[in-house]
């Protein structure tokens, strides 16, 4: 079985899409709202790895489709940012101010816990671009005296949970306005919590694309300051 | 033909973010520049909407799918967050709520005075 499946190339898509449906089916038939489809499409991929002792190089080789299109849909979150280009033009101060905020929280969070629980300079540097998006993570990391491959982990790890706890956290903190929670999802959780901000809304959506590329590129700059700290 | 000729715009400036990568080194993706050419090129008019709109939509809802492949790359990051895994737990749990409180609230905080009152929703 697993000798046949290595060798399908179909196999890695029909199993992610399969995956990803059963988790949105689950979803929105079960009305289990607190769950959420990437985390159980990723659970159910890992769980058929596991049962069928596939290697996961096999599996990433067929479903490079999926991972390839992620570059050209992060282009196209230039859509639905360009028609909310007055929204953004009138508040470019909240924009700015507000993933600045995020972003240096993120960072100083980071210094904290790397003081409190005593982590050597290269967990701490792996750890300081969690909030951002794996591209530019992965970078920063590298650049800083990190290894690449753990804040890639922690960077997908950040936005699962991002993308779960984004509607509780916009509540807890009375985030309310569409702009804010935007900005909020993307910055705190970059393209995966996105996914979650666009099922909140259009302009949460925009805003949350946004983010990606504003606390992204204001990461570049404050990372390395903050990695000579440790 | 139309998905064929969204598909081929959007590919082509997939394509120029890579190559604008290569002419401007900075440690960026070339999904971002590729993402602030297709802003400015519908910005400044060089592009009609249309001409992207249905197949770059279609992209953007798709986007958590295209997440699965890279995420269960977790089943093999055991042993690379084994030695911190306190920190990476906290981490996650506490700074990313956190992060989301602190970006919104700043936000807000910005939006009363700059003119949320005529916002266009």
């Amino acid at each position: 079985m697993g000798e046949f499946l290595s060798g399908a190339p179909a196999f890695g898509l029909v199993l992610s899409l399969a995956a990803y449906l059963l988790g949105d089916f689950a979803r929105k038939r079960l009305k289990w709202a607190w769950l959420n489809p990437l985390l159980l499409a990723v659970l159910l991929v890992i769980a058929v790895l596991l049962l069928t002792g596939l290697p996961y190089e096999r599996y990433i080789e067929s479903a490079g489709l999926l991972s390839f299109l992620l570059g050209p849909a992060t282009v196209c979150l230039a859509i639905p940012l360009y028609k909310r280009m007055r929204l953004l033009r009138r508040n470019w101060k909240a924009v700015l101010g507000g993933t600045l905020a995020g972003v240096l929280s993120s960072l100083l969070g980071v210094f904290a816990l790397a003081r409190l629980l005593h982590l050597n300079a290269v967990e701490y540097a792996s750890l300081l671009p969690k909030s951002v998006t794996t591209a530019i993570g992965i970078g920063i990391a590298a650049e800083n005296g990190g290894l690449p491959a753990v804040s890639a982990a922690l960077i997908i790890l950040t936005g699962i949970f991002g993308n779960l706890c984004a509607g509780l956290a916009c509540k807890l903190f009375r985030v309310r306005e569409p702009l804010a929670r935007g900005l909020a999802i993307g910055t705190a959780s970059h393209a995966i919590g996105t996914a979650r901000a666009f099922e909140m809304g259009e302009v949460e959506g925009a805003m949350s694309g946004l983010a990606i590329v504003v606390s992204g590129l204001l990461t570049v700059v404050l990372a390395p300051l903050f990695a000579g700290m440790i | 033909m139309r998905w064929v000729s969204q598909a081929a715009i959007i590919l082509g400036f997939s394509l120029a973010g890579e190559l604008l990568r290569l002419l401007v080194p900075l440690p960026v993706p070339a999904s971002v520049y590729g993402l602030v050419l297709l802003l400015g090129a519908l910005h400044f008019g060089f592009l009609k909407l249309q001409s992207v709109e249905e197949t770059g939509e279609f992209l953007v809802s798709i986007l958590p799918l295209l997440f699965v492949p890279a995420a269960a790359g977790l089943l093999r990051s055991w042993g690379v967050l084994r030695s911190m895994w306190p920190a990476a737990l906290l981490a996650v749990l506490v700074l990313t709520p956190l992060v989301m409180g602190i970006t919104g609230q700043v936000a807000q905080l910005l939006m009363k005075k700059g003119g949320r009152e005529d916002g266009d929703g």
